[in-house]
């Protein structure tokens, strides 16, 4: 069987996959706080009984594209965006710290200070928990102050501070549940230069044009190895034809 | 797959895109006093040399252009036009205009001092001159409780009317802080910028001294973007970017027809 017909199999098979990663970025242009994948190719050649001359294809996500998203001002209090460097810590579902830059919070009637998905905030000592409160305000350091209910404005109180990290980026990776966390599985220590503006929320870094452009490219690559496909089965078709006792 | 046209169009795709996020901050801060009009300002990207220009074709001859091939497009600057917006009377006797060069200096919290064109300026609970966001101006003013009307003078002079006193007092001196470029000064937010090292240091003269504006009392500067150039501008984005979208299908249909008809 002509191996040629297995090196465009690979080159197919990686291009669909290569699309899934691109995807992936495409629906997700307007998630809050969003990182995109980077996806790349690579060719693996063959070593064996003479030149390495078959070279398969193999699509791999190398890493996250850390570019910051476009800041949306919604004018929502508990909507912060970082200003530069920076994430916010939450707990996730398995229970473990983890990073993210999506900063739409909410307060949740247990007095829970969560994320739009629902992952708690950490704060000082643990998830933030917050008192029955009129209003919640989230300073530029992260401080959370709080004007306890039935009280006045001029009750406003510091009660917490949101844990606010700044790991070099070449020690970030993104987990299964899309959150970050570093690569040696550590807690980062909290950093006092990161800022927050409130009112505002960072969305997706996916740049829309970007993926549609790989999305045509990936498409018409694909072509291209079902094309070589189609030839090799034509080439076989007749060889296997000359060979027949008629 | 190598579809470089593809590609290139992309990054004009990428700065039309630019530049519409620049027309509409321009038209969002239409009305905002003290604001400077942006502009997105581009270059073409690097070359690829395939045939050097003035490379020997032989001997005695030399090639008379080469064989280049730009990449596309990219976003080099946003630089502001610190051209001066129209004074606008609004009586309100602490609200100063610049008639000319020259910004405001204010105080931030940390110690640092930036520069605006904005200036409405309000007393806060101890008489003091601040801006609207709170930040006091530098050098601070403080006006008595007791004054009955503040004047600023065209040279920066506040004197106050005192109650019981027919002639005014002065109480302090707005100086203004001009900049050798302008443009390079880093836009903060606020309405305010900050010095950096292309704008060069600051120097603080007197209103009227040295090419520096004077001051106009009662009146505010509006912003200096123009709507009618900006709505053309938009127009010409939006076909620009068109343009570059049909170029990346122009391609995409090469490409399908090069699979489906060989």
């Amino acid at each position: 069987m002509d191996t040629s017909l297995y090196v465009a199999m690979s080159g197919a098979k990686q291009a669909m996959l290569a699309q899934a990663v691109n995807s992936h970025n495409l629906s997700n242009a307007n998630t809050t706080g969003f990182k995109a994948d980077l996806s790349q190719f690579r060719s693996m050649p063959v070593y064996g009984a003479g030149l390495p001359s078959h070279v398969y294809a193999m699509a791999e996500r190398p890493g996250i594209d850390f570019e910051k998203g476009t800041i949306q001002t919604t004018g929502r209090e508990l909507d912060v965006s970082i200003q530069g460097e920076g994430w916010l810590a939450v707990q996730a579902e398995d229970g473990t710290e983890a990073y993210t830059r999506a900063g739409d919070l909410r307060t949740t009637p247990d007095g829970l200070l969560v994320t739009g998905t629902g992952l708690p905030v950490m704060g000082g000592g643990g998830p933030v928990t917050l008192p029955e409160s009129e209003k919640v305000d989230i300073g530029v350091d992260g401080t959370i102050s709080i004007i306890p209910l039935g009280d006045s404005a001029a009750t406003l109180s510091a009660i917490d501070r949101i844990k606010l990290v700044n790991p070099p980026l070449a020690d970030v990776e993104k987990g299964k549940d899309g959150l970050f966390r570093l690569k040696s599985g550590v807690d980062a220590e909290p950093s006092a230069e990161v800022r927050l503006v409130s009112g505002s929320v960072e969305s997706s870094n996916v740049s829309v044009v970007s993926a549609m452009v790989d999305m045509i490219e990936l498409a018409r690559s694909f072509e291209l190895q079902v094309k070589m496909m189609k030839t090799v089965s034509e080439n076989e078709a007749t060889s296997a034809q000359l060979m027949r006792i008629s | 797959m190598s579809t470089q046209a593809m590609w290139i169009s992309k990054t004009g795709l990428e700065a039309q895109q630019t530049r519409m996020s620049v027309i509409s901050n321009n038209l969002a801060n239409v009305n905002t006093t003290g604001y400077k009009k942006s502009r997105a300002v581009f270059e073409d990207l690097l070359y690829q040399n395939v045939r050097q220009v003035g490379a020997q074709s032989s001997q005695d001859t030399i090639l008379p252009t080469g064989l280049q091939i730009g990449t596309g497009v990219r976003t080099v600057a946003t630089e502001k036009t610190h051209t001066q917006g129209t004074i606008q009377q609004t009586g309100n006797s602490l609200d100063i205009a610049v008639n000319g060069r020259g910004f405001f200096q204010i105080l931030r919290p940390d110690g640092s001092v930036t520069y605006t064109r904005d200036g409405s300026f309000k007393l806060d609970g101890d008489g003091q001159m601040v801006t609207s966001g709170g930040y006091p101006l530098e050098p601070s003013i403080s006006i008595p409780d007791d004054s009955l009307s503040v004047t600023v003078g065209v040279d920066g002079t506040v004197s106050v009317l005192q109650a019981g006193n027919a002639t005014p007092t002065q109480v302090g001196n707005i100086t203004l802080a001009d900049f050798v470029n302008p443009t390079g000064l880093d836009p903060i937010g606020e309405n305010q910028f900050r010095e950096s090292l292309s704008s060069g240091s600051p120097t603080v003269t007197t209103p009227g001294e040295s090419g520096v504006g004077l001051l106009s009392g009662g009146s505010l500067e509006t912003s200096n973007v123009n709507v009618v150039e900006e709505l053309v501008s938009m127009i010409e984005t939006q076909r620009a970017y068109e343009m570059n979208s049909k170029a990346i299908s122009n391609s995409d249909q090469m490409l399908q027809r090069l699979m489906q008809d060989l």
